[in-house]
Order: structure tokens, then sequence, then C-alpha cells
């Protein structure tokens, strides 16, 4: 993990509100890991906390960023132009296990979609069979093309503009996809929808959580999820997601207390 | 040129300590900033028996400054004696331990066993807005701060005592000469500031806790006035704090009249900004002719 300055190499717009930013970082892209992210802040000093953006992508010293503009942090970000600078501290967290099964599913839900890029890539390279299950609010998606490098890709789409109309879950059950082993990152009631799901059909269900976060080191305890047994850092039923996560197996956490 | 400067008889390498609850135990930045450079480290507060701390969303950015509800969520002292105390222990820094429980017995069952303790001072905190039982309420009624002063300093054996005050008071003198008239041995000062932040889409709190501390930039006029008020009030020596985010900023809490400064906040936007302080004050005293950081202790009056 360092805390550096990365150079903005491109940014574009690839769906409505969703950017993709290409950052030199060469320190933090070779350490990365599927499942990792990294904390940018802002140039604004009135704006003091780092955002975490999970890594898309990361390739020849390169991070690619992909994110929504959700408000002050990210649309500073979304500014930025080819050469600018940016301050960055990464990798962070633990990211994907080692996986042993051959096959695995893999589901991204909206902005959780963008790390399950990278995941998907690390996992065909093993030789896996992916498949791919993205979750979007309508026809506006962005990466299936991306996906599609990787393994079958099946849309679900709230509105039922594209694909399944539905969630994730609702496609994974309709169309009877595994859920032997299942990797995801999205919305909470995805999540907590999809680890239940997975857990009644006897799979392993490794899910990345998101939080509220303040140093982004494992320092604060800002960014706690609430765990079965008492974890082994904090000593009470609370695990870092900036440290021990933000990648979890669903059965160690607690979502009736959370 | 000389930076040391000293806490009720403990010699600090330099006026620049870490912030009660922003720097863990140091163990999280020591690869980050190089914590012999520190005059001293503030751990996270400790209790007597583990904490779970309050529900998330915990913390929140407001403009120039954030506000937590962490709820003091600590592992508990068995954990910090075995754990965090030691690997303080191999650095060449003071260990000032912060303490906070939800009853006299709690801090003092706490202060008890960490007067056998390494550590170099210890900080009372009677001032988180986060928790309901105890703390606070021991830090906004003079009465109460002299009595939790009394009976902590009574078990504290040798060790320096510092209650750590809060701001939301009416008037901060007040409690600052009651934990002096309580035998307190300094006083650090401030804590967060009580606050709230509205979540207008989701039309609730944004914290779930409703209410959180605010700290950072935003809060350092109120937090030098304090110290500068509390200075003229008491004869102890303050540990200053309140939205330091550079040397800058520290120098103006030691010309307020503080001894020493805690850096808090900043640490989240800059994992390494201590040590960058330390060489910061290095630098203005070099450039202001200034041999002993003592000579601008104070100096505002």
């Amino acid at each position: 993990m360092e805390y550096t300055k990365g150079t903005v190499v491109s940014v574009q717009t690839i769906a409505p509100g969703i950017i993709d930013m290409l950052v030199n970082a060469p320190g933090i892209a070779k350490e990365a890991r599927p499942g990792q992210f990294v904390c940018l802040y802002c140039d604004d000093n009135a704006h003091l906390l780092p955002r975490p953006i999970s890594i898309c992508e990361s390739m020849n010293g390169h991070l690619r960023l992909v994110f929504r503009i959700v408000g002050f942090g990210t649309a500073e970000f979304a500014e930025k132009k080819s050469g600018d600078t940016i301050k960055i501290l990464g990798p962070v967290g633990n990211g994907y296990p080692d996986i042993d099964s051959e096959d695995v599913t893999v589901v991204g839900g909206g902005i959780g979609i963008p790390p399950m890029l990278y995941l998907s890539r690390k996992l065909k390279e093993q030789g896996k069979k992916v498949t791919i299950v993205l979750g979007f609010r309508d026809k506006g998606t962005f990466l299936v093309d991306a996906f599609e490098n990787y393994g079958k890709v099946v849309i679900a789409t709230d509105d039922g503009s594209l694909g399944v109309h539905g969630t994730v879950v609702d496609a994974i059950r309709e169309l009877g996809i595994s859920v032997h082993t299942v990797c995801a990152c999205g919305p909470m009631p995805m999540l907590k929808g999809l680890a239940s799901y997975t857990e009644a059909n006897g799979g392993t269900a490794l899910i990345s959580l998101e939080e509220r976060m303040a140093c982004g080191i494992g320092a604060c305890l800002g960014c706690i999820t609430k765990t079965r047994e008492v974890d082994g850092h904090s000593h009470v039923k609370n695990a870092r997601i900036c440290t021990e996560g933000p990648v979890f197996d669903s059965k160690v956490l607690d979502f009736t207390r959370s | 040129m000389n930076t040391e400067v000293k806490l009720a008889g403990v010699t600090l390498k330099n006026p620049v300590l870490t912030a009660s609850g922003t720097f863990g135990s140091g163990i999280e930045f020591a690869r980050f900033t190089d914590l012999n450079k520190l005059g001293g480290v503030v751990t996270k507060g400790v209790s007597v028996t583990p904490w779970e701390g309050n529900p998330t969303p915990r913390v929140m950015e407001t403009t120039g400054g954030m506000l937590n509800a962490i709820g003091l969520q600590n592992p508990g002292l068995d954990v910090f004696l075995e754990r965090d105390l030691p690997f303080l222990e191999q650095f060449n820094t003071r260990k000032i331990v912060n303490v906070c429980g939800h009853t006299t017995e709690e801090y003092t069952d706490a202060v008890k066993r960490l007067s056998e303790s390494s550590a170099d001072i210890l900080e009372i905190n009677i001032s988180c807005p986060n928790v309901k039982a105890g703390g606070i309420t021991f830090g906004t009624d003079p009465k109460m701060a002299e009595e939790i002063t009394k009976a902590v300093k009574n078990v504290a054996g040798k060790k320096p005592v510092f209650m750590k005050l809060s701001p939301n008071v009416t008037d901060i003198t007040e409690i600052a000469k009651a934990v002096e008239a309580g035998g307190a041995d300094g006083i650090s000062l401030i804590n967060t500031l009580m606050g709230m932040k509205i979540d207008i889409r989701r039309r609730t709190f944004a914290l779930a806790n409703r209410t959180g501390g605010l700290s950072g930039p935003a809060i350092k006029p109120v937090a030098v006035r304090m110290v500068y008020q509390v200075a003229h009030a008491v004869k102890l020596p303050l540990i200053g704090m309140g939205g330091i985010a550079c040397a800058d900023d520290a120098i103006e809490f030691l010309m307020a009249g503080a001894t020493a400064i805690s850096v808090g906040t900043a640490n989240f936007r800059n994992p390494g900004v201590t040590a960058e302080i330390v060489s910061g004050i290095e630098a203005f005293l070099r450039d202001n002719n200034i041999a002993d950081i003592n000579e601008i202790i104070g100096c505002v009056k």
C-alpha cells in the first residue's frame, strides 16, 4: 500500500454519470489484486476524506477506475484532464481470495460492476469457466463488451428494458445459474439477497462491501460491518471493511445487525 | 534550536502528538509516518472491557470537516496492554494512553492497571459526545468533572493525568478550573463539537447515531479561542487540538498557550501529515530565528 500521486491518462464518460478514468500509478498497479480498491483525494481542501473507488483493471502500471458521479468528490475527479495529478492511496483491502472451484459465477450490480472486470479476467486466465451476471437499472449499460471477453454474460435490468426483468438474483434463479461459488459486488440489498440464496443452495458467496470511510487504512473504525463471531482484530463482533474486507465470505457477516 | 517541551514533567522531543481516535495505536500509520519523529502518540480511547461502538454510517464529511460517531469501539484493556502498548514501546516516542469509561469505576479500574504500564501520560476522555452513559456527562458538569479527576488521580500512581475537555459547554474555563481543583496534571482540549447532518434524499440523519462530533479545519478557530481562554484560567499545561492540518495551524495553538498539540482529522487526508508538521515547525523556528520553541508558547497574550 502506498500514498502517492498518480497521473491521469484519460477520462471518459461511458454511460450517463459513469466515468472511466485511467491513472498511471505503477506502485499501486503492480500490487493490486482483484477486489481491492484505492482511495482518491480531492484537490479541494474543504473536502477532506478520501473516496474509496474500486479497481476495475490493473495493467502495465495503470489503474482503470470506473465510478459514478455521486457528489462533490467524484465530480471533481471527473473534471480531471490528461496529465493532471491525483492523490491516491492503495491498493486498499484484502481483495478476492484464490478460488478453488473451476466454475465461478461473478455478479455485479450497478456501480459494483467495475471491480468484477479485473476479477473475471484473472479467473479466465486461471482457466476457470466464468459466468457473469450484471444488474443495471435500465438499458444504459456499461462495460458489457469488456466482460464478454471473459465469459458468458447475463444481464438483468430493474425496468426490464434489457435482459431479465428483475434483479441479478431473479436472473440466477430463472436461468438456473450455479451458485456453487459466487463473487459479487453491488448494493447491499442485492448482496443480502444473493448471499441468502447462495447459502440456501449450499454455495459460497464472496461479497464485496462498501461503507463510509475516513482513514482507509484500518485506524479510525469508521467502516465496520457486523460479524457473527468476535473478530480477531477488533475483539468485538465488528470487522473493518477497509482492512479485513472489503471482500467477505457471507457466512462471516451478520446481516441481522446491519 | 530546541523543540523539546515539557508536559507535567514528561519531556517530549517536540510538541507534535496524534489526536486520540484518529491514529489507532499507530500500527496502521507506521508505514506512512516515522513514529520516532513524533513527540508522542496519543492512542485511541481504551476501556476496561471491549466496546462495540455505534451502528454505521459512523462517519460523514462536511464542508471543511467531518462528523464521526464511532462510539469508542475498542478491543478493551487486555488486548491493548498485550498488543498495542508493546507495539509503541518499539519507538522512541512518548506513549499517551487515552482512557474512556461509562462509570467512575470503569475509569478507575482502567487507570489503576495503566498506572503500572509503560504509558508516559494518561489522557482521560470525559468528553465524547457519542456515548450516552458516562463520557460527556462527566465533562459538562464542573462538580462531576472535579470528582472524576480526583478519583482517577487517586489510582494513577506516578502517571501524569490530563483531562480531555468538551467544547460543548457554556464556559469551558469553569470545567478547566474544576479539573485543576481535582488535581489534574494537565488538560487536553478540545474534543469534537456535537453536530448533525441530514441526508435530504433519504429524509433522515446522515449518521446512524443521529448526532456526531465535528472535527477538522472547520472547528480550528473555536479550538484556538478555547485554548487561549483556558491557558489564562488555569496554571496547568495544555495539549491543544481541533482542526490542525499544517505547521502554521500548530503554531497558532502554541502561541495561544498550548504546550503540545494533537493532529487528528488531518491524518485521514494525509497519513504522513504528522511528521510533515514536525518539519514545518522546525522550518518556522529556523526562518524566524527562534532558538527555543518555548519562547512562542503562550506568546500571544
